[in-house]
């Protein structure tokens, strides 16, 4: 007679990487460092990577730890690193003053009770219809998840595949063009410096220069 | 003998609403940009969570697609927000979301 009649792997999995996920995600919110936020921020995203290995959605968690993990925290603490800004906020003054806490408060409370109801109303199912078994989106055992998912991105969904394309060079040249470094006469048009200018002139100054 | 429940999708769904509502809470509460970007990021990865359970339930791979897709806009939004704020926070390194009012009517 085991004492914990009941318990399957898949619980577990669930209860610590459930944790991990509510753990980080509060350390991104509650962290006075943006540096200690970013690393929580780790710990969400690998915690949600195991539950998507829980759900045998394998390639979506691989991909979640290089692109998330990999890439997209990297970038922030890259970014932190570099302009200096990892120094501590005094949560107690640095954030909205209390009423409007108060009120994000009650609009994350209001977010989380509208969908948990939502959930209650249909009772835990799902209401759409599920794919037919033998329909080219029903998920099969007998091949790989990366081997349907690329068959569907490729198939039904390759339109929306070629204009994320055109999405990602919009973006780079979106961040070519916020790094590039302005030669300073282009600068006496632009509406940031003179707002700079307007209220710490020496500051603006030396960015400019 | 203690019963214990059977891990069922509707634990999934409550977890990325979960998730949602804290990344929410944080952008709404927090004023440094990089911060807000990260909850913003939080929410986004709730709802990925959110995609393959439904994926998941209704036994449907496209559900995994869309993530697919949401990782794509996720990686250039990070890349755009990241140019703009190294861009405001090089003009005054101490800024927040308050200072930005350029575009206020």
């Amino acid at each position: 007679m085991h004492l914990f009649e009941g318990v399957t792997p898949e619980l577990i999995v669930f209860i610590l990487a459930g944790a991990a996920c509510i753990a980080g995600a509060l350390g991104v919110v509650l962290n006075s460092n943006p540096v200690h936020a970013a690393l929580s921020l780790v710990g969400t995203l690998f915690g949600i990577a195991v539950l998507f290995v829980a759900q045998e959605a394998n390639f979506l968690a691989a991909v979640q730890v290089i692109v998330y993990a990999g890439a997209i925290v990297v970038l922030f603490l890259f970014v932190l690193m570099l302009l200096g800004v990892d120094r501590s906020e005094d949560l107690s003054i640095e954030p909205l003053g209390g009423g409007q806490r108060i009120a994000a408060g009650l609009a994350g409370l209001g977010i989380l009770a509208l969908s948990l109801l939502a959930f209650a109303s249909t009772g835990g199912e799902a209401t759409g219809a599920p794919a037919s078994a033998d329909s080219s989106n029903a998920i099969t055992t007998s091949s790989p998840d990366v081997a349907q998912l690329g068959e569907s991105l490729f198939t039904t969904y390759l339109f929306a595949f070629e204009v994320t394309s055109v999405l990602l060079v919009i973006a780079v040249v979106g961040a070519v063009v916020l790094a590039r470094k302005v030669k300073r006469a282009e600068y006496v048009t632009d509406p940031l410096i003179e707002a700079a200018s307007a209220s710490a002139p020496e500051a603006a100054a030396e960015v400019s220069g | 003998m203690i019963a214990v429940a059977q891990v069922t999708p509707v634990w999934y769904l409550a977890l990325g609403s979960l998730l949602f509502a804290i990344g929410a809470v944080g952008l709404l509460v927090r004023r440094n940009p990089l911060v807000m970007f990260m909850c913003v990021e939080l929410m986004l990865n709730a709802v990925t969570l959110t995609f393959v359970t439904f994926s998941r339930m209704l036994n449907d791979i496209n559900g995994q697609t869309v993530v697919v897709f949401v990782l794509v806009v996720a990686a250039a939004e990070v890349v755009v927000g990241l140019g703009i704020i190294v861009a405001l926070l090089r003009k005054e390194p101490s800024a927040t979301a308050d200072d930005i009012t350029v575009l206020r009517g």
